[in-house]
């Protein structure tokens, strides 16, 4: 339902949406030409904390989180320690209440040390607080192991999250192998590791009959794959990151590590792909994968210089060139921000209703702006957009009625 | 040769082939026959680059290519200083960065690195403020030793133009391989590369040359054959079953050479293993270059060296 409104928050929810509402004493901000949409939700990002408070915590994590107009974000376990098990998980969420940004749902390990060999104590996890199991950064390469999980995890409600890489075949690599790395000398990692992994863990998800969720989906093979097995009905869903539908391989020619993350940036063809992905609904989610690291490390040596990258405070503006480029409505573009990775792993949120908590982001769809990372409130400035002008940008978030960002004080 | 093009390399940067032009590279080769004469005197020394420092900071083992720039840059009266640096990890030691600022603080006039990574000549030539020479940076590129094989090969068959270059070997991990397509593609070259499909860099073709798998269909035709050094890391990482298989296969040996051409020439960037991909007779044959192209590697960087560092005014 779009449309002009006014939306009244009484309690921390929303107590009414309709055309006029007149409330006494209440604090009237004004939207206008700006677009109020649910409060952004990430499935995948990535805060450090434990163990890599130098590269980013939960409190500057949340905050970045809340200027990119996203009021919950989904943590990977791939701090140290790993969070594979309940104190891990309360330790993340005790940070997270008083973090003052946007709201933090911890994802637990798959296995153990997220090593590959034994399950995670899932059940205690979960009545920690976790959302969904995932092993990202790695695969879990062992088939059996990654059905048992599939099948354990259903138990308790939660959605496995698969890295789609086969290890062995991407071992060593840095960027995707193709034409560009061929010309570079840069090792490579093909893109059928990515897809192998994903048609595998279709298969597993249609032979247990259980979900399966595949990260940052960065190759047209497994975009395909993806949109075959829904066309049969099996529970696969999938998400895409802002660099993966925006840049190519071609942008390592510099060997600038601010391009090196993983999955790799990809082809043209692969690009194409996944906007193709987002626009027929293949694509249930854009995630960021916000992945911050310091910057001495990303000027190590391409070979050592960590995978990953920024990307809360660009998502919005990066993405909203598929609304330009007719690729996607704008109603259509924050569905993929909002209820559509809600319904992922069934998270509250994600919609504009009364009696829902007012989890709220106000964006201005057409304000210019250059993205320099030094104004990021991430503590990560690895970015692939640093310099690009950008349309779009948000300007104030709501978590559960209070005002966690707003820079112009609207 | 102009003035001009030879004035115009002073304090710049030689990271790879595509830094330079045809009418460069040709100005370099000009130079080095110069200098090659320099290395028959009894007294094998100029004073042109007198009060210059020259720092080999090499994060990779090697022999040929760090004596060869010590030698060239003696030769010419530069201080040379060779550093063996440890390639750095994330977590500790000194970082590549870090170790580069502290060289470039001591104020060298050039900067020859070395290093198996890819792209960190290129990152260290942002950040030193002097000239930066990529003497090898992982399988990128190579350029000194495509610049040293041209010059050879100028030498033996007095012309670039059109010739029939046939690469054989493991392209897929060398820089020698991609320097020296990307040079001789600015000379019209005819290129073949031959390998075993697990030893060429995907799509190869892309890289604007011919493939084959066979040797044999490599050195017919050819008037320049240059072979690359096979490394046994590479058959623990199953990319082929057997140094015996391999040599069977893609040994250049007295049977091949029955179909080359009467006045080919066979080149190798070293170190080779005799037997497995060249035959001793034919290293050590009438066909072969290639201690020429280590002779050759001194004049030329004494040429890379005093165009970057001192310049061609006089």
């Amino acid at each position: 339902m779009d449309g002009v409104f006014d939306v009244l928050v009484k309690d921390g929810v929303i107590a009414e949406i309709a055309p006029a509402i007149r409330a006494t004493g209440a604090r009237v901000i004004d939207a206008k030409g700006l677009v109020v949409a649910p409060g952004f939700i990430d499935l995948h990002v990535h805060l450090r904390e434990p163990g890599q408070e130098y590269k980013e915590t939960v409190e500057t994590g949340s905050q970045s989180a809340a200027a990119g107009g996203f009021t919950a974000v989904c943590c990977m376990a791939n701090t140290n320690p790993v969070n594979d098990n309940g104190s891990v998980t309360r330790y993340i969420l005790e940070k997270a209440a008083q973090a003052k940004g946007a709201r933090v749902y911890p994802i637990g390990a798959v296995t153990k040390g997220l090593e590959g060999k034994e399950l995670a104590e899932m059940g205690d996890m979960k009545r920690a607080g976790i959302v969904a199991v995932s092993d990202d950064g790695r695969c879990v390469m062992d088939a059996r192991l990654l059905k048992n999980a599939i099948e354990y995890a259903s138990m308790f409600g939660l959605t496995v999250v698969e890295h789609c890489e086969d290890g062995p075949l991407a071992k060593g690599g840095v960027m995707n192998e193709g034409v560009i790395s061929a010309r570079l000398g840069i090792k490579g990692i093909p893109s059928t590791a990515e897809d192998i992994i994903a048609l595998r863990d279709i298969d597993i998800a249609t032979y247990s009959g259980r979900r399966v969720h595949i990260a940052h989906i960065s190759t047209k093979g497994a975009v395909d794959a993806v949109r075959k097995a829904k066309e049969k009905g099996i529970r696969v869903t999938c998400e895409a990151a802002p660099h993966h539908f925006t840049l190519t391989e071609t942008m390592l020619d510099k060997f600038d590590a601010n391009y090196k993350m993983n999955p790799p940036l990809r082809t043209a063809e692969d690009v194409a792909a996944i906007k193709r992905g987002l626009a027929d609904g293949t694509i249930d989610a854009i995630a960021t994968d916000h992945a911050p690291h310091a910057q001495w490390e990303k000027e190590l040596e391409i070979d050592h210089a960590p995978f990953g990258v920024v990307g809360l405070e660009t998502a919005l503006g990066v993405s909203l060139k598929l609304v330009e480029e007719g690729i996607l409505s704008l109603s259509a573009l924050v569905a993929l921000f909002t209820c559509r990775p809600a319904a992922v792993f069934g998270l509250p949120g994600g919609a504009l209703k009364k009696g829902e908590p007012a989890d709220i982001c106000l964006f201005d769809p057409e304000k210019k702006w250059i993205v320099d990372p030094k104004g990021f409130l991430s503590k990560g400035r690895n970015t692939p957009f640093a310099g690009m002008e950008l349309k779009g940008k948000n300007l104030l978030t709501v978590v559960g009625g209070r005002i966690v960002y707003n820079p112009a004080d609207l | 040769m102009t003035d001009a093009v030879l004035s115009g390399f002073k304090g710049r940067h030689l990271l790879r082939i595509s830094d330079l032009n045809a009418a460069e590279i040709r100005g370099l080769i000009n130079t080095a026959l110069r200098f090659k004469e320099v290395s028959e005197r009894e007294i094998k020394k100029l004073p042109t680059l007198r009060g210059k420092t020259v720092v080999n900071l090499f994060f990779e083992a090697s022999t040929r290519t760090r004596t060869s720039f010590e030698i060239a840059g003696k030769r010419l009266s530069a201080d040379v200083v060779n550093v063996s640096a440890q390639t750095s990890s994330v977590t500790k030691g000194e970082t590549f960065k870090d170790t580069v600022l502290n060289i470039a603080a001591m104020k060298p006039d050039a900067l020859v690195i070395r290093h198996s990574s890819p792209g960190t000549a290129l990152y260290a030539s942002t950040i030193a403020g002097c000239s930066v020479i990529n003497g090898g940076d992982g399988a990128h590129a190579h350029p000194t030793q495509a610049l040293l094989d041209l010059l050879t090969i100028t030498e033996r068959k007095q012309t670039l133009e059109n010739l029939n270059v046939s690469i054989i070997g493991d392209i897929l991990h060398s820089r020698v391989a991609r320097s020296n397509i990307s040079a001789l593609k600015m000379f019209n070259a005819n290129i073949t590369v031959c390998a075993p499909p697990t030893l060429l860099p995907p799509k190869a073709e892309s890289l604007g040359v011919r493939v084959t798998h066979s040797i044999a269909e490599a050195v017919e035709g050819a008037d320049v054959v240059m072979m690359l050094r096979i490394q046994t890391e590479r058959m623990t990482q199953g990319l082929f079953p057997s140094l015996r298989e391999y040599s069977d296969n893609f040994c250049l040996n007295a049977r091949v050479m029955k179909n080359a051409k009467k006045d080919v020439i066979i080149m190798h960037p070293g170190p080779i293993n005799r037997g497995v991909e060249i035959a001793a007779e034919v290293a050590d044959g009438p066909y072969s270059v290639i201690l020429n192209q280590v002779t050759h590697g001194v004049a030329m960087r004494m040429a890379v060296l005093y165009l970057l560092c001192g310049g061609a005014e006089s």
